[in-house]
């Protein structure tokens, strides 16, 4: 079976930390930062577990801020 | 496979859309607005559409459109935009004038030129942000506050004796002859965005193509005057304001067109 490998790409400065990624995301990728803040004093998102990420795009979707990029490589067994 | 490996342009599947502006928006965490902008600009790239869109602003949070999508705007007098869209689209045809406004722009103050330019059936696409609430200014009642809601002037919750009834002006844009295409939509999960943009582009199609006014209603939250977390509030908006404000197509096109 092709195996799916996802990468996101988070702009922290431009994150207004409202959380919407996080609860989007299918297979829990996502958490805001605990106590770092970027310049304007909000908890970005960051990658956790970016191990689980599937491309799916489904944070970079729901974003209001269009601060998450998305990469995906699908690998097909030889 | 490292993330070093994944992150490689040629695998990109989602980046910031080249119409919107590089600036930070004025918007609150988690507003709907955010999401909605970053729809319209990707349809404009997609539909390449850059060059012959005119956007209208309205008064309201969304003011500033114009600082963030990078395509003509008019900015319009609070609730007039359908009338400055009226004319920017008669006097050029070939362009797709859309107007972007939210509920107290296009169901309160903005009544009377909402009604009657969808009734003229001009041609133009409206985009119509409800999220039951003055964003803006603090939280007011607007028209489309439901029942038993809490806002800055109705403290003890909307009451029908004291304020009416919410209003459904999306229904009633669909029962006028001038309309080709009315629904309803919200952007509170990656499927629901994907059906909005779908919709959004049938109705850019439909004022390009002279079919009448489209009318895209997007069921929004306002995280600050419902005084929620944005999590909260698309929960909120799922348990409440989809039973006044159901989703889908209130009215469909023909494939005929109007004149």
């Amino acid at each position: 079976m092709a195996k799916v490998h996802g990468a996101v790409v988070i702009d922290g400065k431009r994150c207004k930390g409202c959380d919407l990624c996080v609860v989007a995301c299918p297979t829990d990728v996502l958490l805001l930062q605990p106590k770092e803040v970027n310049d304007r004093g909000y908890h970005y998102a960051y990658a956790a577990n970016p191990d689980k990420c599937i491309g799916c795009a489904a944070c970079a979707t729901v974003c209001p801020d269009a601060c998450i990029e998305v990469y995906r490589v699908v690998e097909r067994p030889a | 496979m490292t993330t070093e490996e994944i992150i490689q342009p040629q695998n990109k599947v989602y980046s910031r859309p080249r119409l919107l502006d590089e600036r930070d928006t004025h918007y609150c965490p988690g507003c709907s607005h955010g999401v909605v902008h970053k729809i319209i600009a990707e349809l404009l790239d997609e539909m390449g559409l850059e060059n012959k869109t005119v956007g209208v602003a309205p008064v309201g949070c969304a003011v500033f459109a114009y600082n963030y999508i990078d395509v003509d705007w008019v900015e319009a007098a609070h609730g007039r935009a359908p009338a400055v869209a009226t004319a920017a689209s008669r006097l050029n045809p070939q362009n797709l004038v859309f107007t972007y406004q939210g509920d107290g722009d296009l169901a309160a103050i903005g009544t009377a030129e909402t009604i009657h330019a969808a009734n003229r059936g001009e041609n133009i696409a409206m985009i119509f942000i409800n999220n039951g609430i003055y964003g803006m200014t603090g939280g007011q009642m607007a028209p489309t506050t439901l029942l038993g809601m809490k806002t800055a002037t109705t403290p003890y919750g909307r009451t029908a004796e004291l304020n009416g009834y919410p209003l459904p002006i999306s229904n009633i844009l669909a029962t006028l002859d001038g309309t080709c295409y009315v629904t309803r939509q919200a952007v509170h999960t990656p499927a629901a965005v994907r059906k909005t943009k779908a919709a959004i582009k049938k109705a850019f199609e439909n004022a390009l193509a002279k079919r009448g006014t489209s009318v895209v209603e997007v069921v929004s939250t306002c995280n600050s005057g419902w005084k929620l977390s944005p999590a909260k509030s698309n929960e909120w908006m799922v348990e409440h304001m989809f039973e006044k404000y159901p989703l889908g197509d209130l009215k469909t096109p023909s494939e005929e067109p109007k004149n």
